[in-house]
């Protein structure tokens, strides 16, 4: 096929950058930072939900670290292991298949800086894939000790 | 066809300088964490190493311990590794010793990433009371510099520039105790 030699070069920039642009955005489709803010609720909002009487209550499930989780965790939430491996998303699809699709579900970590959490977005992305229509994601900014813990809002400990 | 090569090399360019302004905003927020130094003794611990073998904090007294409480999912704490390892090659001999703890459930995944990224220092597997000793581990990565006579001297919670940690640790090494600045 003989293409005129702008065309051609055209066409190389647009399949290379193409390329490079699919690449880049794999390594980022874990990232935190790409959960649209409609789907994030912050820390005070959820800590007025829980203590308001007329709210309804989410389900709220932690996936990340056990350790972290042992250490301080929301009271009432519920840990089911980090969602970045295949287990914790097995293990997170396990407990939700038998709940309505409408159920307001809250899901969190706090690991580490927001756009470093590699367990909330495919969490999200599961339960997302898994009709899930109600479900917010804890936008911890730093982590789940300076953004809930060192606020002053309940925390539990243990398993 | 040469023109198209520089057209998409400019472009990977541009998308490798997009990754480097984010993680950098990444770790501006994160030096953030970075805390004033309480001159308080390093609480002591026995944690398993990956042989099994236990490994008691004490037990390096009279050296500068890097402190580093990671795991191997943690974006921010995989990136600090390489450096942790250079910085143990130059200055283990003049009484460096970096200490890994890893926060992962279990010590499988931090067998295959000690190797994989050729690890020259002691990983002990945390728990949740060893966190709660050194405050609460409560993201990642936290690091903690201790000098010689086992006072802390610094902690630096998320990632921190590796110059920061380099700076520190000479201080401490040439100090002969854990009362310099750590410049933090």
């Amino acid at each position: 096929m003989n293409l005129p030699c702008k065309f051609r070069h055209m066409l190389f920039v647009f399949i290379f950058g193409t390329a490079a642009l699919a690449v880049a955005s794999l390594a980022y489709a874990y990232q935190a930072s790409f959960i649209p803010a409609s789907r994030l609720i912050n820390p005070d909002e959820l800590v007025r939900i829980l203590q308001s009487a007329k709210s309804e209550k989410p389900l709220m499930i932690q996936v990340g670290s056990h350790v972290l989780y042992t250490q301080a965790h929301i009271p009432g939430s519920e840990y089911i292991g980090p969602a970045s491996s295949e287990s914790g998303v097995l293990s997170l699809r396990k407990r939700m298949e038998s709940l309505p699709r409408n159920k307001f579900i809250v899901l969190y970590c706090g690991c580490c800086p927001w756009n470093h959490c590699p367990n909330v977005k495919p969490a999200a992305d599961a339960l997302r894939a898994m009709g899930f229509t109600n479900v917010k994601v804890l936008h911890i900014a730093d982590n789940f000790g300076s953004d809930w813990v060192e606020k002053g809002y309940s925390v539990a400990k243990g398993d | 066809m040469k023109k198209g090569i520089l057209w998409g090399l400019a472009l990977i360019v541009l998308v490798a300088g997009l990754r480097f302004v984010i993680r950098r905003h990444g770790a501006a927020a994160d030096l953030r964490g970075t805390s004033a130094r309480k001159q308080l003794l390093a609480p002591d611990f026995s944690l398993p190493d990956l042989s099994g073998q236990d490994l008691h904090l004490s037990s390096y007294r009279g050296k500068v311990v890097l402190l580093d409480f990671w795991a191997t999912w943690c974006d921010p704490c995989r990136d600090e590794i390489p450096h942790f390892v250079e910085l143990q090659n130059n200055y283990g001999s003049q009484g460096l010793q970096i200490i890994g703890v890893s926060m992962d459930d279990g010590p499988e995944p931090v067998r295959e990433f000690y190797q994989r990224f050729k690890m020259n220092y002691p990983v002990v597997i945390g728990n949740a009371k060893t966190g709660e000793l050194y405050g609460g581990v409560l993201g990642l990565p936290i690091a903690f510099l201790i000098g010689r006579d086992g006072g802390i001297s610094a902690k630096h919670i998320g990632a921190t520039n590796v110059s920061v940690f380099e700076k520190e640790i000479v201080n401490l090494l040439r100090s002969g105790a854990g009362s310099s600045s750590p410049g933090s």
